[in-house]
């Protein structure tokens, strides 16, 4: 029988863990039990986007957006919603300017913003059935490339929507393709870079769980324009899901003859396999990648010979990342010019952002390149929680800078964001407030990139760490102006002298920091203060006297420094104290404020 | 699977299933399913609607079910509210008459008056 009802669950990483999968078995047990199980459809979707408010739950035909569902809701909503038909309210989010619930998933400015390209399927199909992405026009793409285009044409299309990489590199896609296409050889190779090791990056991951095919048919077409009948994805172990996924799709894919040989009864041939890395961030860059595939270890080797001349096991190889693969298809669907008309005349098409820290709608937003950042944080991300004051939006990840306020209206593109001394990266946008300190926050990616070095060459090995010791001497309360002038004497050096990207581009978040926020680290080596209050050694935390005596600083201290009875000033004890700042969060008044050493201890 | 077409069949077949998630325009019809309507046997007719949508291979049909629709005593009762918007209440339904008005009204866009719940109440 037809279903009446269709009931989408996220089956995203964030939402399965929070008990997506167990609200999927509790749906079907009281369905069971209501006897209507035949009726309603229940379907584990990919990512929504919306992390913020998982896990999340849609309800067709109305549409109707549920958040925060647990397991015990299920059966307020089989009985009430899904036997009765009356949606269920309080589950519903809020508008806050209106204070009405917002019933249709279509009314949430999250989504009427956002302009869906690479993840047009996910949330919207069932990502372990390839039915369904074939009902969203899949695979038409790669029928039309083989029986309607030559493989030049293909190239041409691609070249002719300006598609760029959606890495990092930002390097046109097609020209790519140009490239290993001219190279003479037998055997080519496609991969697909799915190493996604940004700090606070998720797209690729929720692409290839949400719409492993579209990856899938990607690639084949890639395989067809530049003569290459094999193809690897390289996904980091560390995405079980993502793996699960594309292992169930590739099965299902060379099931109905899309994958394997004589695809649509022409003469191509593809296949596709998966590699998988052990997680580390260096082999996001495809040489280190193609290293990684052969069996050693992941170093990036000199280019010249780029891999498109000189790639996997010596043949000529293109790598492409998961969210350029996933907008391939749509330029055959919808044509260049349709691509071309969304964004901007030197980036068109959109770009999906891992939104996070210090913002009310964690999650996955796309938009079109040339929206401005004020627009993607306050009316997508919904503005900074609790009150606070925006600081700066570090964008690119470990390989990217900050963005101070001042820069809040610039259109995001390529272009513009390099030019603001930052970069597009694969899209983590980190949201920091006036609670976080730009030193500490520049140590912390330092650190990751000190981690992540692969120790070949010596600019990056030995020179980011001498980086970061002077980092943590300042955030220790023990730099001087000197060490200042020192970090961005060598942050220039390891920029010039690298040998790839990683190095490169690892000295970007402490000149960036620099750049815009030379008073902070002036405060920090001068004044041996902490403006923000987090750096332990160069701060402390008063209780003032307009406190409420509400005691929620005492319930939420770690150490139990804080004493003091109900309605009656608190008291802090600073030899306890190991300056965590959680009583400064709990305050309701904001009685509590971190302060200069210097100014003294008052008791 | 071997050619383009058949793609393409497979395709048309698979948005069947699929089609509520996407059609937001068409016919509307509204069961109601209050304690009333349940008990009134609203149930069958709900599932009647949908079968006949889908022998009839009706793409631009949302069924779903509402609460009380306020007169009980002619339960079970549906709304069906065509493109323009326009709202028609058939009542005390039996699934032969399902048949009829998904066949007459929703396909060949002809309301069967007899069946309105406006009718009933003149006599």
């Amino acid at each position: 029988m037809l279903e009446r009802i269709q009931v989408l669950i996220c089956g995203g990483t964030g939402c399965m863990s929070s008990h997506s999968k167990e609200i999927k078995k509790a749906f079907e047990d009281e369905l069971t039990l209501l006897g209507i199980k035949s009726e309603v459809g229940l379907v584990l979707t990919g990512c929504f986007g919306l992390c913020e408010k998982g896990p999340v739950i849609v309800v067709y035909p109305d549409e109707t957006f549920y958040s925060h569902v647990s397991v015990t809701d299920v059966r307020a909503i089989c009985e009430e919603h899904l036997l009765k038909g009356r949606p269920i309210s309080r589950l519903m989010v809020n508008d806050p300017i209106a204070k009405t619930k917002i019933k249709q998933m279509s009314q949430l400015k999250f989504y009427s913003k956002q302009k869906r390209i690479a993840l047009r399927n996910c949330g919207q199909i069932n990502p372990l059935d390839i039915n369904e992405y074939i009902a969203r026009d899949g695979y038409m793409a790669l029928g039309k490339v083989l029986t309607e285009l030559s493989p030049e044409a293909v190239i041409d299309e691609v070249i002719a929507s300006g598609l760029k990489g959606r890495g990092g590199g930002g390097f046109p896609t097609g020209m790519k393709w140009q490239f290993a296409r001219s190279s003479q050889s037998d055997t080519k190779f496609v991969i697909c870079n799915a190493d996604e090791g940004d700090p606070g990056a998720f797209m690729d991951r929720a692409i290839l769980e949400g719409d492993p095919h579209s990856v899938l048919e990607a690639m084949a077409i890639c395989g067809y324009a530049i003569g290459s009948k094999q193809g690897y994805i390289y996904v980091r172990a560390e995405y079980p899901v993502a793996v699960e996924r594309l292992h169930h799709a590739i099965e299902q894919a060379r099931s109905y003859g899309l994958l394997g040989d004589h695809i649509f009864q022409t003469d191509f041939s593809f296949n596709i396999d998966i590699r998988l890395g052990a997680g580390a961030f260096v082999c996001g860059e495809e040489t280190a990648l193609i290293k990684s595939i052969e069996g050693y270890r992941g170093m990036p080797v000199s280019k010249p010979p780029f891999p498109a001349v000189k790639g996997l096991w010596g043949q000529p190889t293109n790598v492409n990342n998961v969210e350029t693969f996933a907008n391939v298809p749509v330029i055959f669907l919808r044509g260049a010019g349709y691509f071309r008309s969304i964004g901007t005349e030197k980036s068109p098409g959109t770009k999906v952002f891992a939104l996070g820290g210090k913002i009310n709608n964690t999650g996955l937003v796309e938009v079109p390149m040339g929206t401005t950042l004020r627009e993607v944080v306050y009316e997508i991300g919904g503005g900074i929680p609790g009150k606070r004051q925006f600081k700066a939006i570090q964008t690119g990840g470990p390989s990217g800078g900050c963005i101070t306020a001042k820069d809040l209206d610039t259109p995001i593109d390529f272009d513009n964001l390099t030019a603001l001394g930052s970069m597009m990266g694969s899209g983590g946008m980190i949201i920091m407030d006036e609670d976080n300190c730009m030193v500490d926050v520049a140590r912390f990616y330092l650190d990751f990139t000190v981690d992540e070095s692969c120790g070949k060459c010596t600019p990056c090995r030995e020179g980011t760490k001498q980086m970061l010791d002077i980092l943590n001497k300042i955030c220790e309360g023990e730099g001087t102006l000197e060490d200042i002038d020192e970090l961005e004497r060598l942050g220039e050096m390891i920029k010039k002298t690298s040998l790839c990207g990683l190095g490169q581009t690892a000295p970007n978040p402490v000149l960036s920091t620099i750049k815009h926020f030379r008073d902070e680290y002036l405060a920090h080596v001068t004044d041996r203060t902490c403006p923000a209050g987090v750096c332990s050694n160069l701060t402390h935390f008063v209780i003032h006297d307009n406190c409420i005596g509400c005691t929620k600083c005492a319930k939420h201290c770690p150490v139990n420094a804080i004493s003091g009875w109900p309605k009656q000033v608190h008291i802090l004890d600073q030899d306890l104290c190991i300056k965590c700042g959680a009583c400064k969060k709990a305050c309701p008044v904001g009685a509590i404020t971190s302060e200069p050493l210097h100014k003294g201890v008052s008791l | 699977m071997k050619t383009l077409d058949e793609l393409k069949k497979l395709r048309d077949e698979s948005l069947k299933k699929m089609t509520m998630r996407y059609q937001k325009d068409g016919f509307r019809v509204q069961v109601g399913m209050g304690t009333c309507g349940i008990a009134s046997g609203a149930r069958p007719i709900l599932n009647a609607f949908l079968e006949q949508c889908e022998f009839h291979d009706l793409k631009n049909v949302t069924v779903t079910q509402v609460g009380c629709m306020g007169e009980c005593a002619h339960e079970p009762m549906a709304e069906i509210i065509d493109e323009s918007g326009q709202s028609y209440i058939y009542c005390a339904l039996t699934i032969p008459m399902v048949r009829q008005i998904v066949e007459r009204h929703i396909v060949n866009h002809q309301p069967i008056t007899k069946y309105l719940l406006s009718e009933r109440k003149d006599k």
